[in-house]
């Protein structure tokens, strides 16, 4: 008997159990979709927080006080315009293209008219809306003029604009009370959409540093100071120039020791792909579960199938069909149903991973395709080979008289 | 023992079956079903032989014994002079397939597949090419006047019908040794005329033909018939 023979048969038999065949498929089609469609979404969710992480502005450096940690009770010495002129100095600070001094105030009361809203000001200089990637919307931005003559003049996060004026207004002109202090606005920031970096810019509003201090904070210490490096690659450079600076200007002798805290996007960045690491693990635990699920659904229907045909068995083995025909059958149908599963399987997920999801695009992971498919083909091989084998064995009269 | 008194030497006539002290014996302790008892039993080359017996007295449990779709609980059973529990699996089938033709009691063809794919089937497991395998299923089918069927399934067929997909089945491969249980049972008069006159024919060529039957009239046909009653076998009478 042919492998041609045998093929046709397993076709037949699988054409004959049309519905119990589709439904095998389902559980591979499923199991395989998942994988894909799954893995696909953690890659490509890794692959848009990595952009929005370059959007931070990769030459991005914050610099915030610190409690040192051996000094409990003692507050650290605080940042200081003083800290922020020693960093600006091209001697000490080659690497360093901007500083900008910045206070803030969470939770500050913005009125325009009847509405009000909660928002964070954030004083600083011109030098910031760079130095922190903040890009305007409408307006203008305040200029060093603004900030030496103390011009209360704010720009308002997308946010902000809406509660105030109306989804999608343009307030430019209009005016607004920051803690009862009248300022003009003059411009505002382009939507950043949620999420960016770790406070959501569209809730912030902008205005001089001197603005700021003059008639909400006082001219005391700085929240933190905004540093942008010359380049990405002068980041690092630039980071242990400002850890030099201010170790100096501190007093400090060891890095334990120290009063203020450097950040910088490229910390961030190290600290999102462990993060998304364990996310895309997760995905894929998730993935192998539903495959292992597929896999059971698999061996499920096949012994099923072996089994509802045990007399057909019989009545084979009777006509004289030789152990390895009846095996080579079961075998070349739970072939057949894995391979074509597993390439509507394949066909599914890749389908699923072009419906947009937000903003960001899953992105198909070829190596988990080829895992999806082997598992499922490997499982569909084994699984459909033991009851056949069992089912081979058995004695032509036993089989028959199975109903 | 063995049968067909007054025929020639036994010694010099080779037995296609040769059955001796057979038992077979259906689960055990308590509710052991002792289906056959020390059965004896040779069939030369070309005889007819008709089985009767009351039902339940192990008709079809002797004939699938020796059709070698199941092994004997103790006895031993020659089939052309090989000793059946010699052979594996695989010679087994081959056995099955190159020379016997089985009828069942109860059909036994495979569902949602047409009549001529099951009348096919044997010949497929033979090795033989689609074309021939096609012509001479075909030819299978109108010798048991179902000629124009052959693309109906069974649950499309009549019972008698599917009887004769059946029998054209084991005939289609020309086995030297056919084995009926009640190839008749669910035939017309006119039917039965016909399955049994070509089993008359089958016998004129040279067949050996087995066949367990109710009808008397079915049993009037064969050479010689053999009586099984509660699992024991006796000779009734030796025709012709
Ligand atoms: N698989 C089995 N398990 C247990 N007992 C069985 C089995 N098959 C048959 N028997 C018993 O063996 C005995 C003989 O059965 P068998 O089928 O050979 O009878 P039969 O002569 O063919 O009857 P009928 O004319 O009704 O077909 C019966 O008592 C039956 O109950
Ligand atoms: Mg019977």
């Amino acid at each position: 008997m042919s492998v041609v023979e045998i093929i046709r048969f397993a076709v037949r038999g699988l054409i004959a159990n049309r519905l119990r065949s589709l439904l095998t498929m389902l559980g591979i089609i499923i199991g395989i979709a998942a994988v894909i469609l799954l893995t696909a979404l953690g890659n490509g969710a890794s692959q848009y927080i990595q952009g929005q992480i370059a959007g931070l502005g990769a030459n991005s450096i914050t610099v915030l006080p610190r409690q040192p940690p051996d000094t409990a009770g003692t507050d650290g010495r605080p940042l200081t315009q003083g800290d922020v002129r020693a960093l600006a100095d091209p001697q000490g600070a080659p690497d360093v293209a901007s500083v900008s001094p910045v206070v803030s105030l969470q939770g500050t009361t913005v009125e325009a008219g009847r509405a009000r809203t909660d928002a964070t000001i954030i004083g600083s200089t011109p030098s910031y809306f760079p130095g922190a990637n903040i890009q305007l919307g409408t307006g203008r931005v305040y200029t060093e003029a603004d900030v030496t003559a103390g011009r209360k003049v704010i720009l308002l996060g997308r946010t902000v604009a809406d509660d105030l004026f109306g989804v999608g207004s343009d307030p430019v002109g209009q005016d607004v009370l920051v803690r009862g202090v009248p300022f003009d606005v003059i411009g505002t920031l382009a939507p950043a959409g949620q999420g960016q970096g770790l406070s959501n810019p569209d809730e912030n509003v902008l205005a001089p540093l001197t603005a700021v201090q003059g008639s909400l904070t006082g001219f005391g210490d700085l929240t933190q100071i905004v540093v942008q490096a010359r380049s990405t690659e002068a980041q690092a450079a630039a980071e242990s120039e400002i850890n030099s600076i201010l170790d100096r200007r501190h007093g400090i002798d060891v890095p334990d020791n120290r009063d203020y805290q450097v950040l910088s996007a490229r910390q961030l960045a190290d600290v999102l792909d462990d993060t998304l690491g364990a996310f895309t693990l997760l995905l894929a635990a998730i993935a192998a579960i539903s495959l292992v699920v597929g896999g059971i659904g698999i061996t499920n229907i096949m012994l099923v199938s072996v089994t509802e045909r045990t007399r057909e068995i019989g009545i084979r083995k009777a006509l004289g069909a030789p152990p390895s025909a009846i095996l080579g059958q079961f075998l070349v149908e739970s072939i057949i149903l894995s391979v074509v599963g597993g390439v509507l399987g394949v066909a599914v997920g890749y389908a699923g991973t072009l419906v947009p999801l937000g903003d960001f695009r899953p992105v198909v992971l070829p190596s988990a395709v080829v895992a999806a498919v082997g598992v499922s083909a490997a499982i569909g091989i084994f699984f459909g080979a033991y009851p056949a084998r069992r089912a081979a064995r058995l004695r032509p009269i036993e089989a028959l008289r199975r109903e | 023992m063995t049968a067909g008194t007054g025929t020639a030497p036994l010694e010099q006539v080779p037995h296609v079956l040769d059955v001796r002290k057979l038992s077979k014996v259906y689960g055990s302790g308590e509710t052991a079903v002792h289906a056959l008892r020390d059965v004896d039993l040779t069939v030369r080359r070309g005889e007819y032989v008709a089985v009767i017996g009351q039902s339940g007295s192990g008709k079809s449990t002797l004939l699938n014994m020796l059709g070698c779709l199941d092994a004997p609980t103790s006895g031993r059973y020659l089939l052309e002079g090989l000793d059946v529990a010699d052979l594996d699996e695989r010679q087994q089938a081959v056995l099955r397939n190159r020379q016997i033709g089985f009828i069942f009691q109860a059909f036994n063809l495979i569902p949602r597949t047409s009549a001529l794919a099951n009348v096919e089937l044997p010949l497929v497991y033979a090795g033989v090419g689609r074309r021939v395998r096609r012509e001479r299923a075909q030819a299978a089918l109108s010798l048991v006047g179902l000629q124009g069927r052959e693309d109906q399934r069974p649950n499309q067929l009549s019972g008698g019908q599917q009887q004769r997909v059946a029998v054209a089945r084991a005939l289609v491969t020309t086995p030297a040794l056919l084995l009926a249980d009640e190839p008749t049972g669910n035939l017309d008069s006119a039917s039965t005329r016909d399955v049994l006159g070509l089993f008359d024919r089958l016998h004129a060529a040279g067949r050996t033909i087995v066949l367990i039957t109710h009808d008397d009239e079915v049993a009037e046909r064969a050479e010689r018939v053999v009586v099984v009653s509660d699992g024991r076998l006796t000779e009734a009478r030796a025709r012709r």
